[in-house]
């Protein structure tokens, strides 16, 4: 639904002129300007040549915006969701709420009216998604289509709406519009008639919507989700104090951020969330600020446990000549619903869990706190990767059910292996050993490993793990493990990388890779 | 091969059967050589004994330890334990995260894994943490790899090593059940004793090792089951 600025003199030839590189350029003209022979992007002084009584009015852009905004504040009369669609557009999701207004066509047309009444024109469409309401209000009908018979496409209209309309109406950037045009497709229509393989495989590497005409395309029928930005953001859930006098001794701080705590718990129980991030700043009077984040297994607003996380690490601070006003926000909340366990108000355990890992990754950082997760790979080192333990405990609260099933779906691990048995412990990275052997093929019969030496006195192998060529390069060699048993007992899992002759390199390594209980 | 009877440090003297309490969660401390495996699985091994492993456990690790012994892995685990993973750069910090794993009683257990003779760990340290795992009652393992006993308020020590296996059940060439020498050198509720056990892989258990052991294979002599 663009809207044009208006002034009173709709008759006469106007253009909005902004500063160009090589002086003034026309940003937008008015009917009677375009009537003339002139359109946007020219340059002001070869239009005054063509129209000479083309009047100029300074362009304003962030005036524009801000009616705009307005505009789409104002519009949510119509709906409750409503956003802002580039600069001369907006978005109004009207689904549930047009028989309020009297069924599509009464809504439409009020809306164009109400618009018109405050002075302004505008072309508008109603289609089941974002996209092809786009595309209806800036190339749907004729040029000469009157403006109060607005497009309406009902679900099972939308192909046959969009076909006619030429590609550019899938808000794609110019120069994909310019190559689908040397493709010969010139209309949705033409796209939609491509076989769906070939687009794909043609817009491949183009991960932008604005320049895979695909995703666009998907957009625009509805079986593409597409997000429609909220108009405005939260208020940010924060707390603010101020002291009298400088505070120079950090001991002093532990009640302010009590105090604190307390403010910010009530704001977010208030909106029914709970933090996932916190940052605490302290304001020094000499201009720097001091800061303190913290991240949360699972959300919160438990006033105790916010303070603790803090707590500890204030002695961190450099007071300089004192802090003087102090600040905890959460900048990253979810929902949080106030939730009672049972009746004997007993903590909940995935709740001991999770605060206790909050305060170990405090203290130790993110990524010194994590869990193992099983992947699919027989290689033992990529076999487990090791997660965040903030992330992994935060994924299925975070996400839907479904989409932690799918999460989880996606990650098949190893299978469990009867008759082989793994390592209680592995390197991180395998440790080359000395070998003796009879045969190159063969056992080994004894191994040197940090300086010492290891009879070999019961051994089982080979049992043999190719390289996994769709990850490592051609020159992987295969690896063949045998479980060890030395003469004090100790046991150890060892491989030989690579065989005789088998092209990779020169004779095959040895390597120490993971100690048996 | 069998069994003899089930380990449990809890009962009066080392030869007498099991009685049938669990073990009173308490801190042990665990010694052992550079070897690093035999003193955690020894560790995992007991675990078994604590009733079924709801919560996970965590398992702390000084980065020299992970350095010299290598992480935990996830597919040589017993089955059916979840794990948490701390990597502390000092045994300082170390020993501050066992504290707090300590006092979360989601918690199956916490193992704690230090490197040498780390100056943070002394007898308070050692203490602390024997006081934080009988209060909240998580059992608590504190593995000493290379290290020598000096003061400690650990409810039990042990040295642990490992020992010839068993001849495999399929395959006599092959190494057997994981099985370890350990020995209580100090402990509240026992005599100091010297055991050899074998970990029982698909129960997660210890069991005491025959004394008589089997004998060993002849010359082209073959197991006739």
């Amino acid at each position: 639904m663009p809207v044009v600025s208006a002034n009173e003199l709709q008759e006469r030839p106007t253009a909005l002129v902004s500063e160009g590189t090589h002086g003034l350029v026309i940003a937008a003209a008015n009917a009677a300007a375009i009537a003339a022979g002139v359109g946007p992007s020219a340059r002001f002084a070869d239009a005054r040549a063509i129209c000479p009584q083309l009047q100029s009015v300074p362009h304003d852009p962030q005036g524009d915006a801000a009616l705009l905004e307005r505009l789409t504040r104002w519009s949510r009369r119509w709906g409750p969701w409503t956003a802002l669609d580039g600069a001369d557009g907006l978005l109004i999701d009207t689904t549930g709420s047009a028989h309020l207004f009297g069924g599509k066509q009464a809504t439409i047309a009020q809306m164009l009216r109400s618009i018109s009444q405050v002075g302004y024109s505008a072309r508008a469409a109603m289609a089941p998604t974002a996209a092809a309401a786009w595309a209806l209000a800036r190339f749907g009908g004729d040029a000469q289509r009157s403006q109060s018979t607005p497009a309406i496409c009902e679900a099972d209209q939308i192909t046959s709406a969009l076909a006619p309309l030429p590609v550019a109406a899938l808000r794609l950037d110019t120069p994909t519009v310019l190559l689908l045009k040397r493709l010969g497709l010139k209309t949705i229509g033409d796209l939609m008639a491509v076989p769906r393989e070939g687009l794909v495989r043609r817009f491949r590497n183009r991960r932008d919507p604005a320049a895979n005409p695909l995703i666009r395309l998907d957009q625009a029928l509805g079986s593409a989700r597409e997000a429609i930005p909220a108009l405005e953001t939260e208020p940010a859930q924060r707390a603010f104090a101020r002291v009298a006098e400088p505070i120079l001794h950090v001991a002093i701080l532990l009640p302010v951020l009590e105090t604190l705590s307390q403010q910010l718990s009530g704001s977010l129980r208030k909106r029914h969330r709970g933090a996932r991030r916190l940052g605490f700043e302290a304001f020094r009077i000499d201009g720097h600020v001091a800061r303190l984040e913290a991240e949360l297994a699972r959300p919160t607003r438990d006033p105790a446990h916010m303070t603790k996380l803090f707590a500890e690490r204030l002695e961190g601070l450099e007071a300089g000549f004192g802090f003087d006003a102090f600040a905890l926000t959460a900048l990253w909340h979810e929902e949080l619903d106030a939730a009672q366990p049972d009746l004997s108000g007993a903590v909940p355990d995935d709740a001991l869990l999770a605060s206790m890992i909050d305060r170990l990754v405090v203290r130790l950082g993110r990524h010194n706190v994590r869990l193992p997760q099983p992947r699919a790979s027989h290689m033992p080192e990529r076999s487990v990767v090791w997660v965040s333990a903030v992330e992994k405990l935060s994924l299925p609260r975070s996400r839907s059910k479904a989409a932690a099933a799918r999460f989880n779906a996606k990650t098949p691990h190893q299978l469990p292996l009867p008759f082989h048995q793994r390592p209680l412990r592995l390197l991180d990275t395998p440790e080359p050993i000395a070998v003796l052997y009879i045969t190159p093929d063969g056992v080994p019969r004894r191994f040197t490993w940090r300086r010492v030496q290891h009879e070999v006195i019961k051994v089982e192998g080979p049992e043999r793990i190719a390289p996994e060529w769709w990850r490592e390069k051609s020159t992987a060699r295969l690896r063949d493990y045998y479980r060890v048993e030395d003469q004090a007992g100790a046991r150890y899992w060892i491989y030989r990388g690579g065989l005789v002759g088998d092209g990779r390199g020169g004779a095959p390594d040895w390597y120490l890779h993971g100690l048996f209980a | 091969m069998f069994h003899v009877s089930r380990l449990d440090p809890s009962a009066d003297t080392a030869h007498e059967p099991p009685g049938n309490g669990a073990f009173q969660p308490c801190l042990q401390e665990i010694f052992s050589g550079p070897y690093a495996a035999s003193a955690a699985g020894f560790a995992l091994g007991q675990l078994g004994a604590f009733g079924d492993l709801a919560g996970p456990i965590l398992w702390v690790q000084e980065r020299t330890a992970i350095r010299e012994g290598g992480r935990p892995f996830a597919h040589g685990l017993p089955g059916g334990l979840s794990l948490i993973h701390v990597t502390a750069s000092n045994a300082k910090h170390a020993l501050w995260a066992m504290e707090e794993g300590l006092r979360c009683t989601a918690l199956s257990a916490v193992i704690g894994e230090l490197w040498g003779e780390p100056a943070a760990l002394d007898f308070t340290a050692t203490r602390r943490l024997a006081v934080a795992s009988e209060t909240h009652g998580v059992p608590a393992f504190l593995l000493r790899i290379g290290g020598a006993p000096n003061l400690s308020g650990a409810r039990q020590r042990w040295r642990i090593g490992p020992a010839p296996s068993p001849a495999h059940r399929w395959n006599p060439a092959a190494p057997g059940a994981a099985t370890f020498t350990a020995e209580l050198f100090r402990s509240r509720t026992r005599a100091p004793a010297t055991w050899t056990l074998h970990h029982d892989g698909a129960a997660n258990r210890l069991d005491l090792a025959p004394e008589a052991g089997d004998r060993a294979l002849g010359e082209g002599e073959r197991i006739i089951r």
